[in-house]
């Protein structure tokens, strides 16, 4: 157990000083700051307004570009590691490959979370200093889902970066994959299906199945929904399961798609050759 | 020591090593030769455990690396040919080194002085900053820190200075590493003519020579 702490906490420090991170974390943080600056938090549309509103674009905007941030910068450092060397030294050391892989994972979800906790948490501070109304169940949902949300991609980034053999071929497969899931939410391709008068349920299961567009339901389940903002899929799936439902299923499947992956990149990481 | 039984491997659809027989006792030292492409490299990868061969077996002290790669590696050191860009600070590598490889840190910067290099004056600085030699001389100063009783060099001297290659000899040639196996990849024989006792030559994935011998000859 001490060897998978050292390995996540020399990935951390590693990661913690590298340029994606400071551009990483640079981003979610400025965020918070440019939707303050904005002012949208001293105005009132849809009956948001304060801290709400601000909290509901932050996520609206994690929910399209946290998937690409977490795909590009995974894939990349593995696959670099690999494709440099690095693993040829790092792995000659008798350290178990499951140690090693789980440790790099538990490090890589640190970093990758923590600037969103910190995003959050400066949100908060804004909330508290303007003397908002701090809407705390909100609060709890956006950062269990940021955090679910990270274990997703992450895992499918793992699997990704074991899967190909050169840094170009997982940075495309990355990128194709974001690309087709944002496709296929509510406001793009769902749409067009629906117009197309393709099965309902199909278009229910891709909605469920689709991680960008679940976390995107669960965001918005605690106002009352309403058709024209959230689009017929969200609705019909909340006014179905319910926001309770909806979160429950969220939370668990987001969590159930990061370990399966996890587990499906560990398990070519054991049987593969390691270079 | 080491025994490697009818080793076959293949890379990206082209046979690397065919039929690679060798037995390596405790306290030999191996040059292994062989043009580019060889098979040289590949070889020592499955002896690491980073590659997995297509048949045949590689095994380190009873230890076979295919099931038992833990156990097999606690004995084995390793130093590349071409340090890899690793991204920690000195201190970092040092870490994993020693709760990974089991070794003392302040062994590692003792040797690391004892090749004119001042591991504390760097431990901040990433392993990757650092300029080819110092970093060689890092790797190499790990390698003789931990507890192994087989070391794996490639091209271990190719970025040392005048000092650096003196001092690497005296180490192998230190009485303490009598009874230890070392395998060294190297196109300098003039430099480990005095060392080594047996030369693998590798041709075209197969080995084409092996002789035990006081005195190497190109």
């Amino acid at each position: 157990m001490s060897q998978l702490f050292t390995i996540a906490k020399l990935d951390f420090f590693e990661s913690f000083r590298s340029r994606w991170f400071i551009g990483y974390a640079a981003v979610f943080l400025l965020l918070v700051v440019a939707i303050f600056l904005s002012g949208v938090t001293e105005s009132r549309v849809m009956g948001f307004s304060g801290l709400t509103r601000l909290l509901l674009i932050f996520i609206q905007a994690c929910n399209i570009i946290l998937p690409i941030f977490i795909l590009v910068t995974t894939v990349r450092t593995i696959a670099k590691e690999r494709d440099s060397n690095v693993f040829e030294y790092l792995l000659s050391f008798p350290v178990p490959l499951a140690t090693y892989y789980w440790g790099k994972v538990l490090g890589r979800l640190l970093v990758i979370w923590l600037p969103l906790l910190l995003a959050l948490l400066l949100a908060l501070g804004i909330g508290l200093a303007q003397g908002s109304e701090i809407p705390w169940r909100l609060l709890v949902l956006y950062t269990a889902l940021l955090a679910c949300s990270s274990l997703t991609f992450l895992g499918i980034g793992f699997f990704i970066s074991v899967s190909t053999k050169s840094q170009e071929l997982a940075l495309g497969m990355a990128l194709f994959i974001w690309l087709l899931l944002i496709a296929l939410i509510d406001i793009a391709l769902i749409g067009f299906l629906i117009q197309q008068m393709v099965p309902d349920n199909l278009i229910f299961a891709l909605a469920l199945f689709n991680p960008v567009q679940t976390f995107r339901i669960a965001a918005i389940a605690l106002f009352d929904p309403v058709l024209s903002v959230i689009g017929p899929t969200s609705y019909f799936l909340l006014d179905t399961f319910g926001s309770t439902g909806i979160i429950a299923y969220a939370l668990s499947y987001l969590c159930f798609i990061g370990f399966l992956f996890l587990s499906l990149g560990y398990l070519v990481f054991r049987r593969r050759d390691l270079l | 020591m080491i025994d490697i039984q009818n080793l076959d491997k293949s890379l990206s659809g082209q046979k690397i090593l065919s039929g690679i027989t060798l037995n390596i006792a405790d306290g030999e030292k191996v040059l292994f030769l062989g043009h580019n492409g060889a098979g040289k490299t590949t070889l020592i990868r499955c002896l690491l455990g980073e590659y997995r061969p297509d048949c045949g077996k590689v095994s380190v002290n009873g230890h076979p690396l295919a099931s038992e790669r833990v156990e097999a590696l606690r004995k084995i050191a390793f130093v590349p040919q071409l340090p890899p860009p690793i991204r920690f600070t000195l201190n970092e590598l040092f870490e994993y080194a020693s709760k990974i490889g089991l070794c003392s840190i302040d062994k590692i910067k003792e040797t690391s002085l004892y090749f004119g290099l001042d591991a504390n004056a760097h431990k901040h600085k990433a392993f990757y900053k650092l300029s080819g030699g110092m970093k060689q001389k890092i790797l190499i100063s790990v390698a003789f820190s931990r507890d192994v009783d087989v070391y794996i060099f490639d091209e271990p001297t190719a970025n040392l200075d005048a000092i650096g290659r003196d001092r690497f000899r005296e180490l192998i040639g230190a009485p303490e590493m009598s009874n230890k196996t070392v395998i060294f990849i190297s196109h300098r024989l003039e430099e480990l003519a005095n060392v080594v006792t047996r030369v693998i030559e590798l041709d075209l994935g197969r080995v084409v020579r092996d002789e035990r011998t006081l005195t190497v000859s190109a």
